[in-house]
């Protein structure tokens, strides 16, 4: 069974709500690197065009000027293709914003692999992974439109570099208006006593349909949206464990280094349970977005597959 | 509000504190038994001109916000910023015993931390970005500062350097100055052996840059191309430098780019830059 859900995308709503922010903070700075149509930061650009800077896809230099600016009191927010925003100037993210934790914001857009037929060099299954290994970065990942436009408002206050990734499709939302998003906060959507699913981004809606499908079989599983994996929520995770015995995660990234590595750690050091974990195990290919999705199994039915083995596997 | 505290001194001044400089890099290297020493002799020349004859800062007030920006982005020659920090009085100079320590305010490459360090350093090519950056919040600010970065010869290399001179130019950056210690050794042996860089000047020009070249052991041909800089930038200064400059067998020696002196060496240098 899937939920039908209207859908909507989010990196349009970073555009959007970037520009409700420019009266209210005047310290905030776009930058980009042509791809700013795409990104939504164009809506930015041609509204304040003296708070914009474009650099063209120079990424090292574009993340080494956003540094410089958050040293002079700027709030800059950089925005490109996930692929070219992390990996491209990691060198600079690490030196010139992580060490010194200078409160640069890196928006990208394009995660993930729901830019399709584009193929592998423009799936970036990797970013969570790299951006978690920089000690000071905090790392959030929005679930849908209202929650990206929270998580756009609360990174722009909060002191510190911070990533947000957004994918480049429409995704379905997941949230009702009333949703108030906390920074370093696991979001329970869904009570359990069976086993926990513990999704971001893209796969927290897949996550939810898991739970109604598995309620049917008489099993309840919590669902958490862990939309911020940097810091992660270990209180939310130790109780998961506690509480469920048994924990699935799922995301749209490599196995390693993401929401699964980020909860096996945290699942590890302090009340060990099954994990099992639905993510990408390598590349993959062109293809239409939800055909990769399938075939990649990140599907409501992929991870109730996985609850269940978690839960077989319980002692 | 912060007052520009700092006294200028007058050439000759100048070159009695290079001098002594010479000295107190030499001992902190040798101190901490290691230490890049070729490019902190190279370079303090011009660190001495900028800091006690062109920047305006408050060393009490190390984030003074009109205070001119000094970017080290050849970030290994740190122990030439640091003595220029502390005759600038942003630390007692009997913390210059602290660099490369555990738990020192002085790192190996210079870190924030360090009162008067604007930017983490350490991997070549960051510098002119993160001036850059400095200089477009100074015109968003309606601030007057001016920002410098200084930039090894070798550093050129890196890709990023091209990238932020192509868009200190696009982006009209009239307050920005690189300068380059074109001291013609970089880490392994002579730069025109690794990559060659010429026709240096030219490159610069071809991006948009005013070029201005002096010699970078001449306090007062610094100062007058510091000075000629101030207008309708981004400019860039190469400082014609010599690695290792002040110790006869440290000169040109691109064995001296990234090591300490032994005893007998340290010795023998004093007694040269007695």
């Amino acid at each position: 069974m899937t939920t039908n859900r209207q859908s909507a995308a989010t990196r349009e709503t970073y555009g959007r709500t970037l520009l409700t922010m420019a009266e209210e903070h005047p310290d905030i700075v776009v930058l980009g690197g042509d791809l700013n149509v795409s990104t939504f930061v164009h809506l930015w650009r041609d509204q304040y065009p003296d708070r914009f800077f474009d650099f063209g896809p120079a990424e090292q230099n574009i993340v080494g000027v956003a540094a410089g600016l958050a040293a002079a009191g700027k709030i800059p927010f950089v925005s490109t293709f996930s692929v070219f925003g992390t990996g491209r100037p990691y060198d600079q993210l690490r030196v010139l914003v992580s060490q010194p934790s200078l409160n640069v914001k890196l928006v990208c857009t394009h995660a993930g692999i729901l830019t399709g037929e584009d193929g592998m060099s423009a799936h970036s299954i990797e970013d969570l992974s790299l951006m978690c290994a920089l000690p000071s970065f905090s790392v959030v990942t929005p679930a849908d439109a209202p929650e990206t436009e929270q998580v756009i408002r609360a990174v722009a206050t909060t002191q510190g570099p911070v990533y947000v990734r957004l994918p480049r499709a429409a995704t379905p939302i997941v949230h009702a208006d009333s949703y108030r998003f906390r920074m370093g906060k696991g979001e329970v959507m869904r009570e359990g006593s069976d086993v926990s699913i513990i999704a971001c981004g893209s796969l927290v809606a897949p996550a939810l349909d898991a739970a109604d499908n598995l309620s049917g079989q008489g099993v309840q599983a919590r669902v958490i949206n862990l939309h911020t994996l940097a810091p992660a929520d270990e209180a939310a995770i130790i109780a998961a464990a506690q509480e469920t015995g048994a924990i699935v995660t799922a995301e749209e990234h490599y196995v390693h280094g993401g929401l699964g590595s980020v909860v096996a750690g945290v699942v590890a050091r302090n009340q060990p349970v099954p994990v099992e974990m639905v993510a990408l195990h390598g590349y993959t290919s062109s293809g239409p977005a939800n055909e990769l999705m399938v075939k990649n199994g990140l599907t409501a039915d992929g991870v109730e597959q996985a609850a269940l083995r978690a839960i077989k596997r319980k002692r | 509000m912060a007052v520009v505290t700092q006294p200028m001194l007058t050439v000759e001044e100048m070159r009695a504190a290079a001098l002594e400089s010479r000295r107190e890099i030499l001992k902190m290297i040798f101190d901490a038994g290691s230490g890049h020493t070729g490019g902190s002799l190279s370079e303090i020349d011009i660190l001495i001109a900028l800091y006690f004859g062109v920047l305006r800062y408050d060393p009490d007030a190390p984030d003074w916000p009109e205070r001119d920006r000094f970017i080290l982005s050849k970030g290994h020659a740190s122990p030439g910023f640091y003595v220029t920090l502390a005759r600038a009085g942003y630390f007692p100079s009997s913390e210059l015993s602290s660099y490369r320590k555990t738990d020192g305010l002085l790192q190996g490459h210079a870190h924030p931390i360090t009162p008067g360090v604007e930017m983490n350093s350490g991997s070549l090519g960051m510098g002119l970005s993160f001036a850059l950056g400095h200089a477009l919040a100074a015109r968003l600010d309606g601030r007057k500062y001016r920002v410098f970065a200084l930039l090894g010869d070798g550093e050129c290399q890196e890709g990023e350097v091209w990238e932020a001179a192509m868009s200190a130019a696009h982006h009209g950056a009239d307050n920005l100055t690189a300068i380059i210690d074109r001291n013609r050794i970089q880490n392994d042996r002579f730069t025109d052996e690794v990559m060659t860089l010429e026709p240096l000047a030219d490159r610069w020009r071809d991006f948009g840059w005013n070029v201005i070249s002096c010699d970078g052991h001449e306090h007062a041909d610094v100062l007058h191309a510091l000075s000629a800089a101030a207008d309708g930038g981004p400019t860039v200064i190469i400082a014609d430098t010599v690695k290792g400059k002040g110790v006869s067998f440290m000169e040109n020696n691109p064995g001296f780019h990234g090591r300490a002196p032994t005893a007998d060496e340290y010795e023998a240098a004093l007694k040269e830059l007695a």
